[in-house]
Order: structure tokens, then sequence, then C-alpha cells
């Protein structure tokens, strides 16, 4: 539908009200609307984030804070080789749990997108896969335990059917159990994005990749992997930003025995120690930042909006 | 892929497919089964007879916790935050549509919303209401924490939306003579509408699960991922299976409300044949 300027108007008097209005209003509208949004993100974003990088300088004892300008925070944060081995610890379960989840969106994503024919079958079954999501982290997260424990459902599987004589230890309370987890939390975070990514490829490339002889291997690789790359960047943004951050499941799945650097900030939390712990979030805030800029480097994420 | 036979690659992934979503739901199936274990089960199988002892459990032992209060304020704060993330972000849609000083900051502000770890919006905002000598509160510092996280998912829910929206249906109604108001009223709000409510949907939900965000701002009274979060550490009966089956069927039930909602918004409109579908 196209509209021209000379469209009757229904009356001179109220075209003149909209230009009056018409010049103050849209100017000043904009702004109006973004207010709500931006003073929430300014006051419970912004503000709390400088908070925490000023505190971060601040002195303490056992007893309170006091306001101060002391580095003591960061080096005894970065000279501490506890928190080099929980950082290193945390980027293990960030890799690998990226991986996986890398793995298996990408899989699922590719099937719903290309291999399942019918658009109503496709919606179902991406519904499937969301439905989980709706249940609440920490219940998703023990209910791991009666199926990984000593006495759980595969040690118990596995001894009947003669595999093993004694329950597998490994399985809960582990680092196995926490990838376990955070692989079972996040997984859709990378299939979301991967397969939104995929439904927009025009499939008249795809035809025409197998016109020009390619095989099934090299479209995926030359046509699709490519272009798919904006939403593997959002859904690896996803899953290593909440990785990093954690601390429930680690707590949780690991029974305490492995640390994260979030489990390290919350129990800083805990022992009231808020500087060490602003600190501490502010090294964890740069590395996080960090990533998602290489992350942003790679791939062009605006276009996908 | 558009060929008619199905070949080995198709059977493949069908299967990896299966295996994915039997990984998704095989653990929450467990504790379901399991929160119906008898009265002298345990937390993992065999199943111990069959009882509703431990959903009685749950609602007597208050000594574990404020179940109960728990349970309301988690509802109450998750609809504060899905009328505010619904109301907020289509605003901010709006004002996205034209350009405004600031934007950028704006919606790089909102991303990195997104990216920011959890327990440091909590440290932040605890931190910054402890210096000012402010009680934090569930329905006011964890409102706006919660807030930084449903507005950015809002908002990019919102621009998809725009992304796919007609302006030509605007551009009709002011034609007609609509002032901006009431083409905003009477067009852009109806199509936007079952969109809208997806957004509040996710708005709900994510309040309602949201625990790192609570725990340093929810003040003196736990919402309900906090209580269930305390009773992991010191209930070790399978009453935690009963409250995990408890608050997933409430989950689903919120969420089929809503569907059910749209599914009635959609066939109401679809018989008054006022505004055509094909737009939203």
């Amino acid at each position: 539908m196209t509209l021209t300027a000379e469209t009757p108007r229904p009356s001179a008097t109220a075209a003149a009200g909209r230009a009056r209005r018409g010049r103050l209003l849209p100017r000043v509208a904009p702004y109006l609307q973004a207010a709500p949004l931006t003073v929430t993100l300014l006051l419970f974003l912004l503000v709390p984030i400088l908070t925490i990088v000023a505190v971060s300088f601040w002195d303490y004892d056992s007893v309170r804070i006091y306001p101060d300008f002391v580095l003591t925070n960061y080096v005894e944060l970065l000279t501490s080789p506890v928190t080099w081995k929980t950082y290193l610890n945390t980027l293990k379960y960030a890799v690998l749990t990226w991986a996986i989840t890398l793995g298996i969106g990408f899989t699922v994503a590719y099937f719903l997108a290309f291999h399942v024919r019918s658009t109503t079958w496709q919606m179902v079954l991406f519904l499937v896969c969301t439905i989980p999501f709706w249940t609440s982290n920490i219940i998703r997260m023990i209910s791991w335990i009666p199926f990984l424990g000593r006495n759980g459902l595969l040690n118990s599987g596995l001894i009947s059917a003669g595999i093993i004589d004694r329950p597998l230890e490994f399985l809960l309370f582990s680092d196995f159990s926490v990838v376990l987890a955070f692989v079972h939390l996040y997984a859709l975070f990378m299939v979301v994005p991967i397969f939104n990514s995929m439904m927009r490829i025009d499939r008249a490339l795809i035809e025409a990749a197998r016109d020009g002889g390619a095989s099934a291997a090299q479209t995926l690789w030359n046509v699709i992997l490519p272009l798919t790359k904006p939403g593997i960047a959002i859904g690896s943004i996803f899953v290593v930003t909440l990785v990093m951050g954690d601390f429930i499941t680690v707590r949780l799945m690991s029974g305490g025995q492995s640390a994260s650097i979030g489990l390290m900030i919350a129990n800083e939390i805990s022992l009231l120690q808020y500087p060490a712990a602003a600190a501490n979030a502010v090294v964890l805030l740069a590395v996080v930042l960090i990533m998602v800029v290489a992350m942003l480097r790679v791939v062009d994420i605006r276009k996908e909006l | 892929m558009n060929t008619s036979r199905r070949g080995l690659s198709f059977h493949l992934l069908a299967g990896f497919f299966v295996l994915f979503v039997l990984f998704l739901y095989g653990p929450t199936a467990t504790i379901l089964v399991l929160s119906f274990q008898g009265p002298e089960g345990g937390l993992t199988f065999p199943m111990n007879g069959v009882s509703l002892h431990w959903f009685r459990n749950l609602f007597e032992q208050q000594a574990v916790g404020d179940f109960g209060g728990s349970f309301r304020r988690s509802i109450a704060l998750g609809l504060m935050v899905m009328v505010l993330t619904v109301l907020f972000s289509v605003l901010a849609g709006f004002a996205f549509r034209r350009r405004f000083r600031g934007s950028g900051a704006l919606f790089y502000l909102a991303v990195a919303s997104l990216i920011v770890p959890s327990i440091l919006v909590s440290l932040g905002i605890g931190l910054f209401f402890n210096i000012l000598g402010l009680e934090p509160s569930w329905y006011g510092s964890a409102l706006g924490a919660h807030l930084t996280w449903t507005l950015p998912f809002g908002l990019l829910i919102v621009f998809a939306i725009f992304n796919r929206f007609n302006p030509a249906y605007e551009e009709a109604a002011r034609d007609l003579g609509a002032s901006p108001w009431q083409t905003v009223r009477h067009v852009v709000l109806p199509i936007l509408l079952p969109s809208l409510i997806g957004v509040g949907l996710f708005g709900f939900t994510l309040s309602y699960d949201e625990f790192a965000r609570t725990l340093m701002t929810a003040g003196s009274f736990n919402t309900l991922p906090l209580e269930i979060y305390g009773m992991t550490t010191n209930v070790t009966t399978p009453v935690l299976y009963a409250l995990g089956s408890l608050t997933t069927v409430f989950s689903f039930t919120v969420i089929g409300l809503f569907f059910l909602g749209l599914i009635l918004l959609r066939r109401n409109r679809l018989r008054r044949n006022r505004f055509p579908v094909a737009g939203t």
C-alpha cells in the first residue's frame, strides 16, 4: 500500500492542531517513552556496578566496611594462588559447557530447521524443547540427584546390567555432574538462537549449492555454518556469561567440592567481606566483558536484530 | 533437505533429537515420580510405597520455612515484573522506532544488562542500598534487580515484533483521521497484543525462577527460589521433591492459562474479523 501526501484530510482544523502538536511532542516523545527503561537500568544496573567499583577500593575489618582508597583488595585477590586456580576451574566449566552445548545446539537446530519439513511439526518439536525451561533451575538441578547418586537410577541400572560391580562415585558431586547440570540448564540458550539463524537462511541458497554439485557436508560447512554464525555467537555469549557468573549450580552439583568465581564472591558476601567480594566482582566483570568482546569481533551481531 | 526420501542422516538426527528430549525431561520426570514416595521412602529409588505424605508434610511442616508466604511473594513479584516489563519495553520499543539522542548508549546498556553476571547485580544493589541506609525489600530492590534481567529480553522481543510490523496499517489509520493516540490504541496495540502476552509470560517466568538476583536484594522475606535453595541445603527428605513437583505444576498451569488466553483472543478476533491477523 502506498500513500501520498495529497490524501484528503478530514478537516483543516484537525490538521492544523496536529501540525502544532507535531512541533514539540514528536521531538520529546522518544525521550519520554525511553525514560522508564533508562531510569530502571541506571538505578538498578549502572549505579550498582559503580557502587561495586567504588567499594572494591574500600577498607574493611571483621565488623564493618570503611570508605577509603586502598588497593589491598586487588593485591590480595590477584596474588592469591586460590584465585588463579578458581579462575582456571571456572574457565574449564565454561569451555566444556560451551563446547557441549554448541554441539547439541547445532545438531538439534539443524534437525529442526532442515530435516523437519512441516512448519507445524517444527513448532511443536521446538516447543517440546522449551517446556523444561519453564521449571525452576534449582528444581532441575536437584532432579539429577536421584539419577546420579550412589544408589541412583544410573548406578543401579549399570550394576543390574552387570557392567559395573561397584557404584560409580564420580557421577554425583563432581566436575562431571557440574558440567552435566550446566548443559541441562543452558542447552536451550544455544538451540534457540541457532535455530533462529537457520530459519532465516534462504532455502534457495541450499538449493543452489546442491545444484552446483556440493555434497551435504560441503553445503553444511560452506553455506549453512557461515550463515549460522550470528546465532552461534549469541548462544555462546549467553552460555559463557551464565556459566562464568554461576554459583548455585557449582555449589549444589559439586557438593561443595569445587569452586567457581561466582561461588567465591557469594562466600565473601556471606562472610560480609564486601570490599573483597567487590574487587572479585570487578575482575570477573572485566573477564566476562573481554570474552564477549572477543566473540563479537568474530561476527557482527547487530545484523541479527 | 527437500528430497522426498529420508536418508540415514535424517534417522541419525532424529535419534539424537529424541535422546536430547529424554535428557531434558528424564530427571524432572524422576522427581515427579519420587515426590509420591511412601512415608518411609528416601531421596532415591526404589519407591517405598505410594503416598501423598510428602505433599501433606510440605503444608504442615512450617518449621522448614515459610513456604506459603514465599510462594505468595514470588507470585506477586512475578506479576509486578510482568506488568512493568511489558509497559517499559513497549514504550521503549516505540522510542527506538525514531532516532533520539542516547539511543545507542541505551541499547548497549540494555545488552550489558544481559551480560553482567546476576551475582554482581545482586551485590551491587545490596551494597548501594546498604550505603544509602535503605532497607532492601522483595517489592523494591528485588523488583529492580529482576527488571534488569527481564527488560532487555522484553526489549529484544519488542524489537523483533516491530521489525515485522507493517507500518502501512498506521499510515492508513492516520490518513483516515486517527490521532496518534487513536492509532496506537485501536491499530498498533491490538496487532501487537499476542506478542505482548508473550513478553509478559517471559517476564513472569524469569522472575518467578530468579535466584541470584534476589539473593542480596530480597530483604528479610524470602521468595520461593530462595526458600527452595535453603531447603536443598538442610532438607534430606522427599518433601523437597514434593515442593519441586508443586512449583513445576504451578508454572505449567500459568503458562497453560496464558496460551488459553492467547487462543481465545485469536478466536474472538477471527470471529469479529475486525483486524487481519496477517499483520502480526
